[in-house]
C-alpha cells in the first residue's frame, strides 16, 4: 500500500476571498502579523500499487481529469514509502 | 419540439424545469436519467440547477463523468441546443463544453435573491425574443457563481460575442454594486463559440409565472421554442 | 452483574433499572441495557412530559393525523404533514453540523411519512451578540441550515431568530418541515405481516452520536466539556438521494411501513415499528452496513449515524425495492424479518444479544414531576409604570428598537437559504408568514413559528397562549386560515420544580388557546435540560403553525403598497409595558407581567382581517408584536426596499401613556392598509365581528410621521428607518 498526499491550491492568478476573510478574522483576534493567506485542500489516497513512479503517473492523471480543476487550480503530489 | 431534462443524483431543480416546460409552456418534455445514453429525440437538453453529487470536490466536477455527458457532448457538437442553469452551467464548465470555471461567491455565502440581468447579445438561440440591453428579473441561488477565465480566454469571449447576460441594476447599468458574487465583468451567462450551448446562473424556470414574482424567464424558453420552430 | 455506575452513566436511575429486571425477569445484557437507556430517556420516552402532553387538543377544522412521527391534516385529497424538532445541545457544541443534522432529522420524519418535503422553517435563539461565541454559533447554525437545506432542494421559507442573554451557554435550534402528498400515499411507521422483510437503507452505521440521546439531551452542560464525539456529521447529498429513492419505492405499493433512524437509531426504529404493527422483529446485526471497524452490538443499536431509514417490505418484493435504492447509489440490506411474537430479538454473529418485548421498550415510565411557582416571580411581576420615565426623544427610541438584533431585518440570514426552489414560494421571507402554493390546486399553505420567551418567563401560561395567538395572527395576515399546530417545547431541568411549573403552565396555555381557536396539536417535540452552568433558559414553547389559504391569488403581505391608502388599526392599546422589548432595551428592565390577552378580542381582530383579505379589500396586513405599534408601522413602510412608502399617523388614541401607545406590546392588534373605497366595507366587517376599528392615518411621502394632536412625536425618513433596520449587526 502506498500513501499519497495531493495538495491542491488555487492558481496564483486567481483571487482567494476565503483566504482574505480568514485573514481579517485573524486580525480581529489580534494576530496582526498575518500578511497573506491562501486556502487549499489536501486529498489523501491509499493505493494498491507497488511502484512509486506508476503511482505518480496515475495520480497525475487523476488530478488533471478530476481531482483538480486545471483552469483555476494547481496540484502537487507527495508519495510516502511503500 | 421536445425538451429533455437531465437528472443527476442531487439535481433539485429538475422538477421545476419540467413543470415550467410542461405546465406553463405546454411543450413536450421528458426526464433523462444521468445514466441514459439515448437523447436524440430531444431538441433541447436542459441541465438543471441543484447540487449534483452534493457539489462534492467542486460543483459539477463529478457529474461531468456521468454516462449521459458523452451523449450531450456529441449532441452539442452536431449543433443540438443545450442550456445549463446554475449547477447545469457549472457542469458545462467542468466538462469543457463552455470555457472558464466557477469560483465561490466572494462574500463566501450562498445567495438567494432576485437580481437584474441585461441582455448583451439578443442574436442567439436563447435570447432572440429579447431586445438588446433588455433587463430581465430572475432569481439567483448559488454558492459558486463567481465566473473566472484568464485574460486570453476573456478576450476571446468578448471577440466572439459569447457573453450573453450581465448582472445589472434595475435600470440596466452594470457596475460593482449590482455584482452579487464577484463574478468577472458581471458575467451571469455565456454561450459557446458555436452558439448552441448556454450556461446561465440565474434561474429562468423560477420566473415563469406572475404569482412567483416575475415572468422574464419566459423570454429564454420562448426564444428557444421560436428558434426550434424556425428550424423545422 | 451490572454495576450501578454503569447504568447511572447511561442515565437510568435505580428504580428504572429495577423495572428493567422486572420486565425481563432477569438482568439485562449490555445491549439490552443500552436499548432501555435510550428508549427510556426523556428525549425518546418523554418520561417527564408525557403526562402533560396528553392534554393538548387533537381536533380541529380539518381531519387530524396524529400518532405517527410527524402529524398533519387532510385538506381535500391532500395530506399536509408537518413537525418541529429541536437540536439544541449538538448545535451549542458544533453549530454547523448540529443545525445541519437537525434539518436532516426533521426532513426524514416528513418523507418517511410518504410525503415530499416542500418547506423548511427554523426557530433560533442565541445569547447576546456581544459575546463572540454567540456570534460563532449564529454563523455556524445559519451555515448548517443552508448547507443541508439548500442541497436537499427544500426551500427554507421562514422562521424567527431572537437574541437574549438567557440563551448564553444554551442556544436553541428548532427545525420545522412541511410535506405534502395525496392522502392515499401516507405511510405508517410500522412493521407488520409475519415474514415480511426489514430492510435498512441509506448510509452506513458508525459510532456517530453514540448515546447522544441519553448522554447529551438528558444532562446540563458543564463548562468546557468536550462532547465532540457525540455530534453527528450530516450528508445532505445522501439524504436527497434517500428522499427520491424512498418516494419511488413507496409508489410501488410493496412497502408496509417505514421509519427514519433518528434519536436512538436502530433501537428506536425497531421497537416502535414492531409495537405499532403489533408484531415482533428478528434482527441480524451482521447484515448491518458499517463504516467503523469492530463495532459491538450495543454500539450498532445505539448509533445515531445520519441518513438511514428502515423499511418493512412485503415478502418476495425485497429485490424490487433494493434495486430502486441501488439506482440511487444507496445501499439497501435485508437485516431482519417480522415475527408474530411481539418481541425484539437481536442477533450478532449468530448469538442472541437482546430479546425484549417491544412494548417494554416503547412504554417508558411516566413521571409526575413536582412543580412550584418560582418565588422570584411574585416581585418580578410587579411593575409600577410611574417609576418608568417617559422617553424624551421617541425618534431615537424607535431607531434603537429597529436596530436591536431581535427586531431588525433578518435578510442577511434568509438570503443564505434557497427559499425559492420547488417554485412554490408565493410569499417570500420578510413578511408575517411565508406562503407556499399547492401545485395542482388553487390553494396554498401559510406557515410561521412564534414564541416570545420573555412573556413566558414572566407568565408561562399567558406567554404560551400568546405564542399560539401570535402565530395565528401571522397566518391570518398572510391571507390564510389557521389550521393546525406543532410545537417544540424548550425548557430547563424538569427535576427542578420551578422549571417544571413553567413547563406545566405553558402546556396548559397552549392547550387552552388551541382549544379556543379550534387548532389541533398534531405533532411536537420536548427538549428539557436547556441550561448553561449558570441558569436555565426562559421557557420557550415554540409554536409552529400552518394555515390554509383557499385562494392562492388572494394572499397578503405586510408592506404598504400604494400612496394615499388608508391605514386602519384593528384592536386597542392598554396601558402596559411589562415584558416589552422597549422596557428591556431602553430602560434595561425585564419586569412586569406578560401583556393581557383577551382571546375573544383576538379572534374578532383576526376574523376581520381574514374576511377583509379574502374579499380582496386589503393591500397590506401586519400584526403588532415586539417593539409595538411604531415598529409595526415602520416595517410596513420599509419592508419592501424597492417600494418604500411613508405614512402620516395622526389619529392615534393617546388616552394612555405615550410610550404604551407607541412601544407597548398589547396583543390582538393588526394594521391594515386599503384603498379609500374599501374602508366602508372593512368597517362593516369589523362591526359585524365585534372588532375595534379606527382609521389612524394614510400612506404618503418619504417619512414616517406620528402625531399626538399637533405634536410630531415621530418624524423619521424612510432612509433613516431602513438604515437601522437593514444594517446587519451580526
Amino acid at each position: 500500500m502506498l500513501e499519497a498526499n495531493i495538495y491542491i491550491t488555487l492558481k496564483k492568478t486567481v483571487s482567494d476571498p476565503q483566504g482574505l476573510a480568514i485573514k481579517h478574522a485573524l486580525h480581529s483576534i489580534h494576530y496582526d502579523e498575518v500578511d497573506k493567506i491562501r486556502v487549499g485542500k489536501i486529498i489523501t489516497l491509499k493505493l494498491n500499487i507497488k511502484s512509486k513512479d506508476k503511482a505518480k503517473e496515475r495520480i497525475g492523471k487523476m488530478c488533471s481529469k478530476l481531482l483538480a480543476n486545471p483552469i483555476v487550480e494547481d496540484y502537487r503530489v507527495k508519495i510516502k514509502g511503500a | 419540439m421536445r425538451f429533455g431534462i437531465v437528472v443527476f443524483p442531487g439535481s433539485n431543480c429538475d422538477q421545476d424545469c419540467f413543470y415550467a416546460v410542461k405546465d406553463i409552456l405546454n411543450k413536450e418534455v421528458k426526464y433523462l436519467w444521468h445514466k441514459e445514453k439515448y437523447i436524440s429525440d430531444c431538441d433541447c437538453i436542459v441541465l438543471p440547477g441543484g447540487f449534483s453529487y452534493g457539489d462534492y470536490l467542486r460543483a459539477g466536477a463529478i457529474a461531468k463523468f456521468s454516462p449521459i455527458m458523452d451523449s450531450i457532448r456529441k449532441f452539442a457538437q452536431k449543433g443540438g441546443v443545450v442550456i445549463g442553469i446554475c449547477n447545469g452551467f457549472q457542469i458545462l464548465l467542468e466538462s469543457g463544453l463552455l470555457p472558464g470555471a466557477m469560483l465561490r461567491n466572494d462574500n463566501m455565502h450562498f445567495i438567494c435573491k432576485y437580481v437584474y440581468t441585461r441582455i448583451e447579445d439578443n442574436d442567439t438561440i436563447f435570447t432572440n425574443l429579447c431586445k438588446k440591453k433588455q433587463v430581465l428579473k430572475m432569481p439567483i441561488a448559488h454558492n459558486e457563481g463567481n465566473y473566472y477565465i484568464d485574460n486570453k480566454g476573456y478576450e476571446k469571449l468578448v471577440a466572439n460575442k459569447q457573453i450573453v447576460f450581465r448582472y445589472c441594476s434595475k435600470e440596466g447599468f452594470t457596475d460593482d454594486k449590482c455584482n452579487p458574487n464577484g463574478t468577472l465583468d458581471n458575467i451571469a451567462g455565456i454561450i459557446n463559440k458555436q452558439g448552441n450551448v448556454l450556461g446561465m446562473m440565474p434561474h429562468p424556470e423560477r420566473s415563469v409565472e406572475p404569482l412567483l414574482g416575475s415572468t422574464d424567464g419566459l423570454f429564454i424558453f420562448n426564444s428557444i421554442i421560436k428558434w426550434a420552430r424556425k428550424k423545422i | 452483574m451490572i454495576k450501578p455506575k454503569v447504568y447511572h452513566t447511561l442515565g437510568l436511575n435505580d428504580r428504572e433499572y429495577s423495572n428493567i429486571i422486572d420486565v425481563l425477569g432477569r438482568e439485562p445484557s449490555i445491549t439490552e441495557l443500552a436499548m432501555f437507556s435510550v428508549e427510556w430517556s426523556e428525549h425518546c420516552g418523554y418520561t417527564c412530559s408525557r403526562k402533560w402532553l396528553k392534554i393538548l387538543p387533537k381536533k380541529g377544522k380539518y381531519k387530524s393525523l396524529i400518532g405517527e412521527d410527524a402529524g398533519g391534516i387532510i385538506v381535500g385529497d391532500l395530506a399536509i404533514i408537518f413537525k418541529m424538532e429541536s437540536h439544541n445541545h449538538p448545535s451549542q457544541i458544533e453549530p454547523k453540523q448540529g443545525a445541519a443534522t437537525g434539518v436532516g432529522g426533521i426532513i426524514r420524519d416528513i418523507f418517511t411519512a410518504g410525503t415530499r418535503p416542500i418547506a423548511l422553517l427554523n426557530s433560533l435563539r442565541f445569547g447576546e451578540l456581544s459575546k463572540s461565541y454567540n456570534r460563532y454559533l449564529l454563523k455556524g447554525v445559519v451555515d448548517g441550515i443552508q448547507f443541508y437545506g439548500n442541497c436537499l432542494g427544500v426551500p427554507t421559507i421562514g422562521g424567527d431568530i431572537y437574541f437574549d442573554k438567557t440563551y448564553n451557554g444554551n442556544c436553541l435550534v428548532n427545525a420545522m418541515s412541511i410535506g405534502v402528498s395525496k392522502r392515499d400515499m401516507l405511510t405508517k411507521a410500522q412493521a407488520a405481516g409475519i415474514g415480511n422483510a426489514i430492510i435498512y437503507a441509506g448510509a452506513s452505521t458508525g459510532r456517530d452520536g453514540i448515546g447522544g440521546c441519553s448522554i447529551l439531551a438528558s444532562k446540563e452542560f458543564k463548562e468546557n466539556e468536550e462532547k465532540r464525539p457525540a455530534v453527528q456529521i450530516g450528508d445532505p447529498f445522501t439524504e436527497k438521494c434517500l428522499i427520491e429513492a424512498t418516494l419511488e419505492a413507496l409508489a410501488t405499493g410493496y412497502i408496509v411501513g417505514i421509519k427514519d433512524m433518528g434519536a436512538a437509531g436502530l433501537t428506536c426504529c425497531t421497537s416502535e415499528m414492531a409495537y405499532a404493527g403489533r408484531s415482533g422483529i428478528e434482527l441480524d446485526l451482521t447484515s448491518v452496513p458499517r463504516k467503523d471497524e469492530g463495532m459491538e452490538a450495543w454500539e450498532l443499536m445505539m448509533s445515531e449515524s445520519q441518513e438511514r431509514i428502515l423499511l418493512c417490505v412485503k415478502k418476495g418484493k425485497e429485490k424490487k425495492i433494493q434495486d430502486i435504492f441501488l439506482k440511487w447509489d444507496l445501499q439497501a440490506a435485508v437485516i431482519g424479518r417480522v415475527t408474530g411474537d411481539k418481541k425484539l430479538r437481536i442477533s450478532d454473529n449468530g448469538k442472541v444479544v437482546a430479546e425484549i418485548e417491544a412494548s417494554a421498550l416503547t412504554n417508558a415510565p411516566v413521571y409526575d414531576m413536582p412543580h412550584k411557582k418560582p418565588e422570584y416571580l411574585y416581585s418580578l411581576n410587579k411593575l409600577h409604570l410611574k417609576e418608568i420615565p417617559l422617553p424624551k426623544d421617541c425618534n431615537n427610541v424607535l431607531l434603537k428598537l429597529l436596530s436591536t438584533p431581535s427586531i431588525c431585518s433578518k435578510q442577511w440570514v434568509y438570503e443564505q437559504y434557497d427559499h425559492m426552489v420547488q417554485t412554490n414560494t408565493v410569499t417570500l421571507p420578510g413578511s408575517d408568514s411565508a406562503v407556499v402554493r399547492l401545485k395542482g390546486t388553487n390553494k396554498a399553505i401559510a406557515a410561521t413559528t412564534d414564541c416570545n420567551s420573555r412573556y413566558c418567563y414572566l407568565n408561562p401560561y399567558r406567554g404560551a397562549q400568546i405564542a399560539v395567538a401570535e402565530a395565528a395572527r401571522n397566518i391570518v395576515c398572510s391571507g390564510a386560515e389557521p389550521a393546525a399546530v406543532t410545537d417544540c417545547l424548550n425548557f430547563g431541568n424538569p427535576k427542578n420544580p420551578d422549571r417544571f411549573w413553567e413547563f406545566k403552565n405553558c402546556v396548559e396555555g397552549i392547550k387552552d388557546a388551541c382549544k379556543f381557536f379550534k387548532l389541533p396539536v398534531v405533532s411536537g417535540n420536548v427538549s428539557f435540560y436547556n441550561e448553561s452552568p449558570h441558569e436555565a433558559i426562559y421557557p420557550t414553547p415554540t409554536i409552529g403553525m400552518i394555515g390554509v389559504a383557499k385562494d392562492v391569488k388572494k394572499v397578503c403581505t405586510q408592506a404598504f403598497k400604494k400612496e394615499k391608502d388608508v391605514i386602519i388599526f384593528l384592536g386597542g392599546s392598554d396601558n402596559e409595558l411589562g415584558a416589552s422589548e422597549y422596557l428591556k432595551e431602553i430602560h434595561n428592565l425585564v419586569k412586569g407581567d406578560a401583556p393581557k390577552l383577551d382571546l375573544r378580542l383576538e379572534k374578532a381582530v383576526q376574523n376581520t382581517t381574514y374576511q377583509a383579505i379574502r374579499k380582496g379589500l386589503v393591500n397590506s396586513a401586519h400584526d403588532c408584536s415586539e417593539g409595538g405599534l411604531t415598529v409595526c408601522l415602520a416595517e410596513c413602510c420599509i419592508s419592501n426596499k424597492e417600494n418604500m412608502i411613508g405614512a402620516v399617523i395622526d389619529n392615534l388614541n393617546f388616552n394612555i401613556r405615550k410610550d404604551s401607545v407607541l412601544f407597548g406590546e398589547s396583543q390582538s392588534r393588526i394594521i391594515l392598509s386599503c384603498e379609500k373605497k374599501a374602508v366602508k366595507e372593512i368597517r362593516d366587517i369589523a362591526r359585524k365581528l365585534h372588532s375595534p376599528f379606527r382609521i389612524i392615518g394614510r400612506t404618503t411621502g418619504e417619512k414616517l410621521i406620528i402625531l399626538d394632536g399637533k405634536n410630531e412625536i415621530i418624524n423619521l425618513t424612510l432612509e433613516e428607518l431602513s438604515r437601522e433596520w437593514l444594517n446587519r449587526r451580526f
